[in-house]
């Protein structure tokens, strides 16, 4: 084999290798349109924040000392959602303008609670978490009492900031629970 | 040479394939090999082959829309001629099917055919069990109605518990803040297309290691699998006392998936398609959402297992089973193969065989949850309200208003919870009946803040009542013997 010969091969090689690295670096390129739209959900909605004040309804919908059940249309909202963007909430006035709101979700799994005002307690149907009337747990397997959301009373309207699905790690509020928030 | 062979001839000139096939037809099968035990797996391809087909059906008519995906399986229920029919049988032949991989996995494992040389396979099969059990949970999510939306709320909750990153995996899996539109459109794409895709591709390096490797000779108590000598001792078998695959071993194959094919037809004619259940509507709350039927273990473990070890066992423990499944041909790849010979493996597959069987049980009545009707629905029986005076029956009245049945029966019914409470007067005396409805405790709740004092005298009076006329009401033992001290007697020597 001569030199000359030798240097053809090592120039195809090196041909084939930028082939590699060229098709590497689309790739790359690609990569980040591709990651950027997979994480969406992660980035979307202000970086993450999808929170929002939204109207429940008037003061006089809340009798006090009384829980009740008040539903609301998720802030964000897409094509095709849906049902799937009302969402129930309870909400518990305690006298005036003392309010708790809690989320639907029991703090377990995430199943609907379902207030009884007879026995002042909540209960889930799913693996049987119990909370009473203030939301703490009562027994069952959940690691904490109800998710709360923040709220305010403006011009006879009581507000509350929502905007997604509360878990141990997402809570409904951004305050520290007085039952251990997690999240 | 007839057209037909001509016709084929000029096929076989440009595809070349006729040999592949004829030896994967004739590849030799050890004789006792081709047996009935070895059928588990090609059922198992013959229904993800009607799945796969049945499924391109649905998807002619499904809507992956959150707002009209219900509407359109009703329609596909109701509407479109034998629509209900090809429903139910995706719904049956993925029962069918899961059951049949686990069944595959268990008779594997038995036969040791995870040994040197079948590691890859192994493995390999570890993954596609998986990823059946992923079309299962996703194909119960396109259904998409109140068991789908509240099961999707279950994984998040699930997925929230993972250190660190818990909501951004809750937010991903979601594909947004909340379950709507984008959760389903991305199930929806798992379903039909990624895992799908990846099951083809998988199984099919499955085929062909089993084509490649042979097929796992019957296990003999003391034919040690050793590396260096296997390989020879498998051809020998083969060769000397085997039999060509097509078709002293294939027609077992064919006649039980034809069988798992008609039993499914038979399902599905007879008993329908699954759902959908209600509306997927959240703020419809009087819903009781149930897994399908091959995660009912997991729903009865997530309700009996403490809470404190919840998060723990939720995200360790999917990591050791599969951990420990994948492991396997690593740490046992030599030795018996014969189940005579491994009495741990029996052990333990039966062990885990009893342990799911009884969460199933256990999840279809589900014993830990309140019957959320339970007070509204079945009065208190007459014969426990015959002779009793008015402040008992006032405590009856509080029993059932204040939701005691939803958690305790009486009379057979109501919940299963907390005790029956037929004979609780043997059990409890007035004072630790007091105490516990007021105090709660072993998974009760307090009432102390619900009831006033003349309900709990009531409700306690009415407790009191319950025991059979025969068997005499528990007593305070320490009571008795404090009175006999005040007469000056001493105190009896009980033990």
């Amino acid at each position: 084999m001569s030199d000359q010969e030798k240097n053809e091969i090592s120039r195809r090689d090196m041909f084939a290798k930028i082939g590699i690295v060229l098709n590497g670096l689309a790739v790359a390129v690609l990569a980040v349109p591709v990651v950027g739209y997979l994480v969406s959900p992660i980035l979307g909605g202000d970086r993450g924040q999808y929170k929002r004040w939204i109207t429940l309804g008037e003061l006089d919908e809340f009798p006090e000392g009384q829980t009740r059940l008040a539903k609301f249309r998720n802030p964000i909202s897409r094509v095709g959602d849906g049902e799937t963007d009302d969402t129930p909430c309870w909400v518990r006035r305690i006298q005036g303008e003392q309010f708790q709101v809690f989320a639907i979700n029991c703090a377990h799994l995430g199943c609907p609670v379902r207030w009884f005002a007879q026995s002042g307690l909540f209960m889930c149907p799913c693996h049987g978490g119990v909370y009473y009337q203030d939301g703490s747990r009562a027994s069952g397997p959940p690691p904490r009492g109800l998710f709360e959301y923040p709220y305010k009373v403006e011009s006879g309207k009581l507000l509350i900031e929502a905007g997604q699905l509360p878990t141990l790690s997402t809570t409904a509020s951004l305050r520290e629970g007085k039952t251990g928030c997690q999240g | 040479m007839s057209r037909l062979e001509k016709i084929g001839d000029w096929f076989e000139q440009r595809l070349q394939i006729g040999g592949v096939v004829r030896d994967a037809m004739a590849h030799p099968v050890p004789r006792k090999s081709a047996s009935w035990w070895y059928v588990f797996g090609s059922a198992a391809l013959t229904l993800f082959i009607l799945q796969v087909f049945t499924g391109i059906m649905l998807a002619l008519i499904y809507i992956p829309s959150a707002a009209d995906a219900w509407n359109s399986l009703q329609y596909l229920n109701h509407d479109v001629a034998l629509g209900w029919f090809l429903r139910a049988v995706h719904g049956w032949g993925s029962e069918f099917m899961v059951a049949v991989v686990l069944i595959h996995l268990c008779q594997v494992f038995l036969f040791g055919a995870y040994k040197f040389p079948r590691e890859l396979t192994w493995i390999i099969g570890v993954f596609l069990l998986l990823m059946t059990l992923g079309m299962a949970f996703t194909g119960q999510v396109l259904r998409f109605d109140q068991d789908a939306y509240w099961g999707l709320g279950i994984g998040a909750s699930i997925t929230s518990r993972v250190p660190f990153i818990g909501a951004y995996a809750v937010h991903m899996l979601l594909g947004g803040p909340i379950i709507a539109g984008a959760t389903l459109s991305r199930f929806f794409a798992l379903h039909v297309f990624l895992i799908p895709g990846l099951l083809i591709g998988l199984v099919s390096l499955h085929l062909l290691l089993v084509l490649k490797l042979g097929i796992n000779e019957w296990p003999m108590p003391g034919r040690i699998v050793r590396r260096a000598t296997y390989v020879k001792e498998y051809e020998e078998l083969t060769h000397k006392d085997g039999v060509p695959f097509v078709p002293a071993a294939i027609w077992k194959d064919m006649f039980f998936s034809a069988a798992i094919v008609v039993s499914v037809m038979v399902c599905a004619w007879y008993f329908g398609p699954f759902g959908p259940t209600g509306y997927p509507d959240p703020t419809i709350i009087q819903t009781t959402p149930k897994p399908d039927f091959f995660f009912l273990w997991l729903y009865a473990m997530l309700a009996l297992m403490p809470p404190e070890m919840e998060t723990a066992a939720l995200l360790i423990g999917p990591v050791v089973v599969i951990g420990f499944l994948v492991l396997l041909p690593f740490l046992s790849g030599e030795g018996e193969k014969s189940w005579r010979k491994r009495p741990v493996a029996v052990v333990t597959l039966l062990l885990i065989a009893v342990a799911l069987g009884t969460f199933t049980k256990l999840a279809t009545y589900s014993p830990w949850g309140p019957v959320m009707n339970g007070w509204s629905g079945d009065p208190v029986p007459v014969e426990f309200l015959n002779g009793r005076s008015p402040l008992e029956r006032q405590g009856a009245l509080v029993f059932q208003v204040k939701q005691c049945r939803n958690c305790h029966a009486i009379g057979g019914s109501g919940g299963k919870r907390g005790p029956e409470l037929d004979r609780v007067a043997t059990r409890l005396t007035r004072d630790q009946l007091v105490r516990q409805v007021i105090q709660g405790g072993g998974n009760m709740p307090a009432y102390g803040k619900n009831l006033n004092p003349a309900e709990v005298t009531a409700l306690v009076s009415f407790l009191e009542t319950l025991r059979p006329a025969n068997q005499p009401a528990a007593r305070d033992a320490s009571q008795a013997v404090l009175t006999q001290e005040d007469q000056g007697h001493p105190p009896a020597n009980t033990r």
